[in-house]
């Protein structure tokens, strides 16, 4: 289960309490009647579906209700950001410490393989 | 009570503590402590089961999780019978009752032996190829028999009458694994004051140290020194520890999910005692302590009864006090069988001899069983084992071939290395990296905040593991806040053992172009020359291989069999291990029973059900309810004598002859509120808005963006800046998200409020000629009559005192109203209009009767009479559209050129020649019935019912050009007969709708 941090509530709460609202910064025409059927097209029914980090919204709707943005990695189900819905899409280069993201950490350097140490009891 | 295997002296257990079990009905005694698997070999017993495919006699291989062979069932009670359960893991109680598996008619004699005379027909891939044709046999007959053939056990056909229970923790350090590494971490983290949580599958702590006979730690024996630790570590308020309990999942972000089992070990538990406990864990850090599997030889016949795991016949014997036999084979590519052996001579039990397949095996351990006076034969190869129910000897071969020897032997133990177990760190998604030097995957890139330790992490000796364990617990604390280490001393290994070296793959006598059977995945039945066939045939990734083959597919997920496979695949390929790849670890790491997920949501707790305030009145009266969603709603009052039908006729009769009371207070309800609530009603509804008077209603229409119908409803302004809106039953949350959704993303600039009132309102609706009559003598401050309270108009006052939003409208097509009043008096309110409805002949009517009354008026249903893919166009509800309205959701969607296409279903009515057949709902319509299958569709029926009050079936259909179709003769075929219907309006009473103004 992830925790999501929720822009408004400003902490980290767990997956349960949020409900995925589909990609962000769609723009919804304000001259929504005299669009074309392409333009439509590209509204409502083409979506991204990176391999990597997707804009999306979630809801928190066991919890404030309010709707928000996130950036979330879809490999590593990672959230790099969140933010609230308005605010334009942010600079990801920017980000070196959010909040809700874990950095991936190096595995220790390997020690050598040891030699078997020889069970002592059985010298005895 | 003889237990002719048990050794006295041996082991750990106490000989006084006794308990009996039955296996297969017969009685065997045990000790307290003992598991099935250390009991059953206590008593001589190796034969324990059949294997999954070719039925082979089957034994205990290994002493713990990863066991492939000895499964059984568990049986309690009639419903308490646990199939598959690993004898090796599970504890003996008092009265324990056992049983083999996939066996007929008996364990020692199988019928279905047969298959592993025919086994040339059941290869790799058998079912893809044998059983192709004709296809219509793969149902009817080959997949029943071989289903019925093949498997594990059978699962109880009764509810579960045991229960479960779950919890949820938090802790800074989670230490999976309480063998002598993780016990180390959980102390260094533990001394800092951190919240610590240490699991570990067995029942009790200690890990390998259990059988590790020559470990010493702090100067003493190394279980003893695991005992004082955990009885430390218990100590301590800021510990938890978790005996019995397995990570079976690592999730997202250091989430980890545990099941511990409380009960399946105890003779008599207590009701109030859950059998297992489901633990979701959310850990700063995770510290992955899981240890090492030690893998089989692959020779022919090696899955004989008697042939075990070294390390397995080591914890038999040192902590059990179980010699796995008196005649002992072992058959090695390591050190690890030599400690076996060691220790089995020791304590008396004969070794026949072992056989190395190192040419020059050397160091202290090949010294001290010389010494022992152990045959060493080194450079050889066990290339056959005999012995049906149990080995009764190994036939010896050096390993580049020569003249064969045959040993006698009653077990025999091997070792061809241990394999790391990175299950759960390859689940955190941490990718592994193959060691060439060890010839092993050990942890590489880490993904989550976690640490392997010991022996999983490939540390090859005690002290390694300890220091590694105890600097990860103490590093993971104090980055998780923990205060620097008290009083800690790091663990220091005096003595210890490590296993190095081994070998992966078929030995000799089982290699390319033998047809022998050397088991690798004993639970699947796969082979060494299964896997070679699987890479003859064309598989070359060893997920092909895998799925081909369903190596390392069975409940043991391949813990024994994985790299074996692997290093085979690879020989084959002539390619490097790690370009093969390794199989991806999933969830779970062992199997996790249904009643530990299910947990609580089971029965009444599966789902919350919704009553209405009204609910009491209509289970007294006798309501037969149906479920709507989560609602209970009554769905007909039938009195004594009546049928369904009966009562559903007679509700119908009385609404339109007098009046009915209907139970509405399930519809949803939303408050839409503020100074641009008008100007927020016109974007969301098609309907216009802004100039419906404060004190009168709308119909309605909610469309998506793209254009079709997503709910409707009745809408009362009850002033300038306050709307009331109702949904249908099942749309209140949706409608209320979509709303949500538009007011705080699309149209934030609107200064509206929105509110959920659906289950503040009761509501009751009072339907008929007389409604008015029934209303009005308990209404005050409101003038109800026609004029001043026309149809679709909504007042505010008093009912009964108590107060209420009174609407005038109608679902039924009769003068009516809807009477809002706070949840709290529903009841009160609804008793009182039944006591004045009672004076005029009112009846109350379910939902059953409100459908067929609806559709008598030819009013649809979202979601009944539409699907997702109906317009406002297709209903027939054109009219509904704000004609002068630059905007709404959906005004653009609802002109795509599909969307306005010729062609498209209309509802229609349809009238059955036959007045008395009543049409399917479901069923489909064609234009000709004599066309030839498949014919071509062009509607299906949406609703029908029986009206009593029309003395005529009716119906509504969706109908491609359904309204140009008027008056024409279709039909609904149907399996008794083709229907003939003739298409007309759906609106089959009171066509002009004067009934609704009284």
């Amino acid at each position: 289960m992830l925790l999501i941090r929720c822009p408004y509530c400003e902490e980290e709460r767990p997956e349960l309490e949020f409900r995925n609202a589909g990609e962000a910064h769609v723009v919804r025409s304000s001259d929504m009647a005299s669009i074309s059927d392409e333009d439509f097209e590209k509204f409502f029914f083409i979506r991204n579906n990176p391999k990597g980090v997707i804009f999306e919204r979630w809801r928190h709707v066991h919890g404030c209700a309010r709707f928000f943005n996130a950036a979330r990695d879809t490999v590593t189900d990672k959230f790099i950001v969140t933010y609230k819905a308005g605010m334009p899409k942010p600079d990801l280069d920017k980000i070196t410490d959010a909040p809700s993201a874990v950095a991936a950490t190096e595995p220790p350097a390997k020690k050598k393989p040891a030699r078997r140490a020889p069970a002592k009891k059985k010298d005895a | 009570m003889a237990e002719p295997f048990r050794i006295a002296g041996a082991g750990r257990l106490t000989p006084a503590r006794t308990a009996r079990f039955t296996f297969d009905g017969k009685p065997f005694h045990a000790l307290q402590g003992d598991t099935l698997a250390s009991a059953l070999l206590a008593n001589g017993v190796h034969l324990v089961g059949r294997s999954f495919k070719y039925h082979r006699p089957r034994g205990i291989l290994s002493a713990g999780a990863e066991e492939p062979n000895a499964l059984v069932a568990v049986e309690r009670d009639a419903a308490r019978k646990t199939p598959n359960v690993r004898a090796t893991v599970q504890e003996v109680y008092d009265g324990l009752t056992a049983h083999s598996q996939n066996r007929w008619p008996s364990l020692s004699f199988d019928v279905g032996a047969i298959n592993d005379v025919f086994s040339p027909f059941f290869s790799a891939g058998f079912y893809y190829k044998t059983f192709m044709w004709p296809k219509a046999a793969w149902k009817s007959i080959y997949e029943p028999n071989i289903r019925a053939a093949a498997g594990l056990g059978v699962s109880p056909d009764q509810p579960d009458t045991d229960h479960y229970s779950s919890r949820f923790a938090h802790c800074e350090v989670l230490v999976l694994g309480g063998g002598a590494s993780g016990i180390a971490a959980a102390l260094a983290a533990a001394e800092s004051g951190v919240r610590v949580i240490l699991a570990d599958e067995q029942a009790e702590f200690g890990g390998a140290l259990r059988f590790e006979a020559g470990a010493t730690i702090d100067g003493k024996n190394g279980w003893v020194w695991a005992q004082d630790a955990i009885g430390r570590l218990a100590g301590m308020d800021n510990v938890r520890l978790l005996p019995r309990t397995t990570a079976f999942g690592y999730y997202a972000q250091n989430f980890v999910g545990l099941t511990e089992r409380v009960t399946d070990h105890l003779a008599n538990p207590g009701h109030d005692l859950p059998r297992e406990r489901l633990w979701q864990v959310r850990a700063r850090k995770v510290v992955i302590a899981t240890g090492a599997i030690e893998r089989h030889m692959v020779f022919a016949d090696n899955d004989r009864p008697g042939i075990m795991l070294a390390s397995a016949a080591r914890t038999y014997l040192n902590h059990y006090g179980v010699a796995v036999g008196r005649n002992v084979g072992v058959y090695a590519a390591n050190d690890s069988a030599y400690a076996a052996a060691i220790d089995l001579k020791k304590a008396g039990v004969g070794i026949a001899a072992i056989v190395d397949l190192r040419d020059n095996p050397a160091g202290p351990m090949v010294d001290e069983a010389r010494a022992l006076g152990i045959e060493i034969n080194h450079g050889r190869a066990v290339v056959k084992a005999r012995g049906k129910l149990r080995v009764s000897s190994i036939v010896v071969q050096p390993k580049n071939g020569g003249a064969e020897r045959t040993i006698p032997v009653d077990a025999l133990i091997t070792s061809s290395g241990w394999t790391p177990s990175v299950h759960l760190f390859s689940q955190s998604r941490g990718k592994v990296a193959f060691d060439n030097e060890t010839r092993r995957f050990l942890p590489g890139t880490y993904a989550q905040d976690c640490i392997s330790v010991g022996a999983c992490n490939g540390a090859d000796s005690l002290a390694v593991a300890l220091d590694e364990g105890y600097a990860a617990g103490a590093k993971a604390a104090k980055e998780a806040g923990g205060k620097a280490t008290r009083s800690g001393t790091k663990p220091k290994a005096d003595a210890g053992e490590g296993w190095t070296g081994g070998m992966l793959g078929a030995g000799p006598g089982a290699g390319e172009g033998t047809t022998v059977k050397a088991f690798i995945d004993f639970q699947n039945d796969v082979t060494a020359k299964d896997i070679r066939q699987a890479v003859h045939e064309g598989m070359r990734s060893i997920e092909h291989v895998k799925r081909f083959t369903t190596n390392g597919m069975a409940t043991d997920q391949g813990k024994t069999s994985n790299m074996h496979g692997l290093a085979i695949a690879a020989e084959t390929l002539g390619k490097d291990i790690p370009e093969v790849g390794l199989t991806t670890f999933r969830a779970p790491y062992t199997p996790v029973t249904f009643g530990s997920i299910v947990n609580h949501a089971r029965g009444p707790l599966f789902d919350p059900t919704r009553r209405t305030p009204i609910h009491p009145w209509a289970e007294a009266q006798g309501a037969v309810f149906e479920d709507v969603g989560q609602w209970k709603r009554a769905w007909y009052f039938p009195k004594a004598g009546e049928d369904m039908h009966a009562a559903v006729n007679r509700e119908c009769v009385a609404v339109r002859q007098t009046a009915g009371l209907f139970d509405a207070s399930t519809l949803g309800k939303i408050e839409v509120v503020g100074p641009d609530a008008a100007k927020f009603m016109e974007l969301l509804y098609t309907n216009p808005w802004e100039k419906l008077e404060a004190g009168r209603c709308r119909y309605g229409l909610m469309l998506r963006e793209d254009g079709f119908i997503y709910d409707d409803g009745v809408v009362g302004r009850l002033a300038a800046d306050r709307f009331h809106v109702t949904t249908t039953t099942g749309g209140a949350a949706r409608v209320m998200n979509m709303m949500e959704d538009y007011l705080q993303t699309e149209f934030p600039h609107l200064n509206v409020w929105l509110t959920s009132i659906s289950e503040q309102w009761a509501v009751i609706a009072v339907q008929g000629p007389t409604s008015r009559e029934i209303v009005a003598p308990l209404v005050e401050g409101i003038d109800i009559s026609d004029d001043a309270m026309p149809h679709m108009s909504v007042r505010e006052g008093k009912i009964c005192g108590v107060p209420t939003r009174l609407f005038r409208m109608s679902f039924s097509g009769e003068r009516g109203f809807e009477v809002n009043v706070p949840a709290d008096y529903g009841l009160a309110v609804w008793e009182a209009l039944w006591a004045e409805g009672q004076k005029h002949g009112a009846s109350a009517y379910g939902t059953e009767a409100m459908h067929v009354l609806r559709a008598e008026k030819g009013y649809i249903i979202v979601g009944q009479d539409t699907d997702g893919t109906v317009t406002m166009n297709d209903a027939g509800l054109d009219w509904a559209i704000g004609k002068k309205k630059t905007d709404f959701v959906g005004i653009r969607g609802m002109t795509r050129p599909d969307l306005v296409a010729a062609g498209r279903k209309q509802i229609v009515g349809l009238k059955t020649k036959d007045p008395k057949t009543v049409l399917e709902e479901g069923a489909q319509v064609v234009a000709n019935p004599n066309q030839p299958i498949p014919m071509k569709m062009i509607g299906h029926v949406t609703s029908s019912y029986w009206s009593e009050n029309c003395g005529r079936s009716i119906a509504m259909a969706l109908v491609a050009d359904g309204r140009s179709r008027m008056g024409d003769t279709l039909y609904v075929p149907m399996p008794g007969g083709t229907i003939e219907v003739e298409v007309c309006s759906p609106v089959f009473f009171d066509e002009k709708g004067g009934r609704l103004n009284g």
